[in-house]
Order: C-alpha cells, then sequence, then structure tokens
C-alpha cells in the first residue's frame, strides 16, 4: 500500500513538475472543441444538438495524448524494470498508472468540460449528465488507454498504434455517455445509461489492471 | 507461469505434442492440398447452388443471393476471432510455440472476411434498407471487430522482438473477446435494423431447406478455406523463422 501511494505520489509529482504536459491537453481539449463551430457554423440549433458528441469525442482523443510517454520513459530508463522487482503485483503497477493518468488528464478534462458545452450552446439542463458521464467515462478511458499503452511498449511506432487499439475498444463508452446526454435533453431519463457506464467501469476497472499487469511483466521480460 | 512451464500439466503435455514445429511441417505438408481442394469444392458447390438453383426469396427476389457469401463470412469473422482468442490462451498459459505463430497468421485472414462481411453486408444493405450503411448496433459491432483485427495485425508486426509482439497482441485478442458476445446478441439486445439470427443451434432454422443447404456447403466451405490459407500461412512464417534462425546462426559463425 505504502508502495503504491509512493509510485502515485511520484507519477503525480512528475506530472507537476512537467506541468506543460497536462496544460497541452486541456489545451488541446479547447481548440479541437472550438474548431466545430467554426467548421459547422455557430447556429445555437445545430451546434447544442451536436454538443455532447463532440465534447465526448474532444475527451477521448485528448486522453489519447499523454497514453504514449505513460511507460515509455519510466521504460527506457530502467524505472519500469525496477518497479516490478519492487514487490508490488503488475496489475497494480498499471492501476496505479492508470489513476495517475485520470488526475493528470481526466480530472481537468471534466473541469473543463462545463464552460465548453456552455460555449457550444449545449442545454443546460444536460450539462450536469454530461458531466456525471464523463466522470466513470474518463475513468474508464485511463484504464483502457494504460492497458493500450501497457501493450506498445518498445513498439516501433506505439503513437499511431496506440489510437487503433484503444478507440475501438473506447466506442461503448462513447455512445452511453452521449446516449445520456441525448435522453435528458429530449425529456428522457438518463439513469440506464449511466448505470450502464456506472457498469463498464466495475467491468473495467478489475480487468484492464490484469491486463495490462500481463502486458508489462511482457515487456520487461 | 513459470511453474506451469517447468511441470506441464497433463493438457499441456498433449498440446505440446504437436507443438514441435518439425512434426507441424510433415503433418500440415500432407493435410495442405487435402483442405485447400475440399474448401474449392465446397465453396464452388455452395456458392453455384445458391447463386443458380436455390429458389429466390419472396420477398427480396434474387437480391438475397448474397447470403450465401455474406452469412458464411460473417460466421468466419466471429469465430476466426474466437480461435484467436483460443490461440492466444494457448500462447500466454502455456507458451505453446505454434499458437503464438497461428495466431498472428489467423488475424490478417479473419481481418480479410470480416472485411468481406461487411462488403457483402453493405452492398445487400443498398437495395434491401435504401442506404449503404446504418449505424445499428450489428453493423457497429462488427465494424468494431474489424478494427480489433488490424489493431492485432499492427500490434504482432509493431516489435523488432517477434515474440514481444506475440505477446501484446495475445493480450489485445483477449481483450477484444468481450467484443464478441456484443456482435452475437446485438440483434436481440438493441432495436437492430439488421435482422436476428435464422439458424441457432436449439429450435429449427426459420429458412426453407432449398436455401439452407447451399448455405451450409458454402459455410463449411468458407470455413475450410479459412483453415486452409491459415495453416498455409503458418507453414510460410514456421519456415521462415527456420530461415531466420539458419541466417543468424551463420552470421555468427562469420563473426566467429
Amino acid at each position: 500500500m505504502k508502495l503504491t501511494l509512493a509510485l502515485l505520489r511520484r507519477d503525480l509529482l512528475l506530472a507537476l513538475r512537467h506541468g506543460s504536459d497536462t496544460l497541452a491537453v486541456l489545451l488541446f481539449f479547447l481548440l479541437a472543441a472550438a474548431l466545430f463551430p467554426l467548421a459547422i457554423g455557430p447556429e445555437p440549433q445545430t451546434l447544442g444538438r451536436l454538443a455532447p458528441g463532440i465534447l465526448w469525442v474532444c475527451a477521448l482523443l485528448s486522453a489519447l495524448l499523454p497514453l504514449e510517454r505513460l511507460f515509455a520513459a519510466d521504460f527506457e530508463d530502467g524505472t519500469l524494470d525496477q518497479l516490478m522487482l519492487s514487490g508490488l503485483p503488475p496489475s497494480l503497477v498499471a492501476l496505479t498508472k492508470a489513476a495517475g493518468h485520470w488526475v493528470v488528464t481526466g480530472l481537468p478534462l471534466l473541469l473543463a468540460a462545463g464552460p465548453v458545452a456552455l460555449m457550444l450552446r449545449m442545454p443546460e439542463e444536460g450539462i450536469p449528465v454530461l458531466l456525471a458521464g464523463l466522470l466513470p467515462g474518463t475513468m474508464i478511458l485511463s484504464l483502457l488507454g494504460t492497458t493500450g499503452a501497457a501493450m506498445i511498449i518498445g513498439a516501433r511506432r506505439g503513437g499511431v498504434l496506440l489510437p487503433l487499439l484503444v478507440l475501438p475498444l473506447a466506442a461503448p463508452v462513447l455512445i452511453f455517455g452521449v446516449s445520456a446526454v441525448d435522453a435528458t435533453t429530449g425529456g428522457q431519463t438518463a439513469q440506464p445509461h449511466l448505470l450502464l457506464l456506472a457498469a463498464l467501469l466495475a467491468i473495467a476497472l478489475p480487468f484492464c489492471p490484469l491486463a495490462a499487469g500481463a502486458a508489462l511483466r511482457a515487456a520487461v521480460e | 507461469m513459470n511453474q506451469i512451464a517447468t511441470s506441464p500439466a497433463r493438457t499441456g503435455h498433449v498440446l505440446h505434442r504437436f507443438a514441435n514445429p518439425g512434426r507441424f511441417l510433415r503433418l500440415a505438408a500432407r493435410v495442405q492440398p487435402y483442405l485447400t481442394v475440399a474448401a474449392l469444392v465446397l465453396l464452388v458447390v455452395g456458392i453455384g447452388w445458391g447463386m443458380f438453383f436455390a429458389p429466390a426469396d419472396r420477398i427480396q427476389h434474387d437480391a438475397m443471393r448474397i447470403i450465401y457469401i455474406h452469412v458464411p463470412a460473417a460466421w468466419l469473422a466471429s469465430s476466426g476471432y474466437l480461435a484467436l482468442a483460443v490461440c492466444s490462451v494457448l500462447s500466454l498459459v502455456w507458451r505453446h510455440p505454434l499458437a503464438d505463430l497461428a495466431a498472428a497468421e489467423i488475424s490478417p485472414v479473419g481481418a480479410a472476411v470480416t472485411a468481406v462481411a461487411l462488403a457483402t453486408g453493405s452492398i445487400w444493405g443498398r437495395p434491401m434498407w435504401g442506404a449503404w450503411w446504418v449505424w445499428d448496433a450489428r453493423l457497429t459491432s462488427v465494424l468494431v471487430l474489424f478494427f480489433l483485427y488490424l489493431g492485432h495485425v499492427a500490434l504482432v508486426r509493431a516489435f523488432d522482438d517477434p515474440e514481444r509482439g506475440q505477446r501484446a497482441g495475445a493480450i489485445l485478442a483477449l481483450v477484444g473477446v468481450v467484443n464478441l458476445p456484443i456482435i452475437k446478441f446485438s440483434v436481440d439486445w438493441w432495436n437492430t435494423l439488421h435482422q436476428p439470427a435464422s439458424i441457432t443451434l436449439s429450435g429449427s432454422p426459420t429458412m426453407d431447406s432449398r436455401m439452407l443447404w447451399p448455405l451450409l456447403f458454402s459455410a463449411l466451405g468458407f470455413s475450410l478455406g479459412f483453415g486452409a490459407l491459415v495453416m498455409a500461412r503458418l507453414r510460410a512464417a514456421v519456415m521462415e523463422r527456420r530461415i531466420r534462425g539458419l541466417l543468424l546462426a551463420q552470421a555468427r559463425e562469420g563473426n566467429a
């Protein structure tokens, strides 16, 4: 437990010292979301209808950005070997990394999503549901992303590969996240979609670290 | 995992009898021609029967004849992934040397049949649904399957050390298995434009036997063809690995 916390603190500290990385993710999110009104026109009706989808897709893509480097630096300087020897189970290392990724990307995205939704003219009653969906959604993305990142350690073109591995698996998150918001703005209850998202998180929480742990072990063998 | 490897269990023992690449090559060389010929004959019979002799559908007329290609390809797309997953388990748990190579050779063939299923489905959808593509649950989940295959193909070949790629690919293949039940049950769970299954293991098929027989022939032909392609690719892969080993040994001798 102490080791886990130490690892988490180290990751967060590193992220804090390299604050520009976190900022880059946020800026990418803002910029990508800002491109849509320019591309499809500023008409509030269309924009408001598309806003949940735009936000979710942008969140998905920005969460991918820091993943390529998630393990790469540790792998190159040998820290990963040390982590595997530290006595921590590999799956716990992966889970800690995922938690770190969520704090540095998921949480800021969650904070930025509300204002961006307003800028995209999303109906205001949809915003709490959007955030309620993004909370488990970004966690699932962190878990899936960590799994993908663990698989590509040492690959030749990992950065290109990563979206190909993670995005198909992330499709259900996107579907339920957007339909939760659409249900609310359409006058229906968002509960089933949010529950399904929570169920996805409940599945991903044990299985993704397991898979990622196996991938980590394969990487240092 | 290491304990299993050092003291092989009974299942591991049976599995490893067929892990010897030399034994595999000898066996495969003998089976290959029969498999290929049987696949071709069944395909010609099944598709020829379906295209020219089976009755046309009452509502869809001749357009429905594409079923003799679409359905076998779609079945194979899922069962091919299942085979990929089984190979991945074998390679992860028992470090089966042939399963590693087999997984790497199944995924390109699987991606190809999935592409065939998607393409024929799209061609079928144009006259029936009035659109080349609809985003219903069945089509979307098969598209995800296609991307999973492509991801596996790319991942396995992305490493300088082939063994490392196979290990990563095996993990990806197992993670992707969650998609299989989604594909299977997508037509029941969601209200899709794609029709639900006509042929089930339990219960009689809701299809006339004059259409069912050519479909079964075609499906068997497709499956054997899949097997023949994978086997041919696997033989090539085993030989390639041997050649690489020989070249490496030669290079080492040259240096010494």
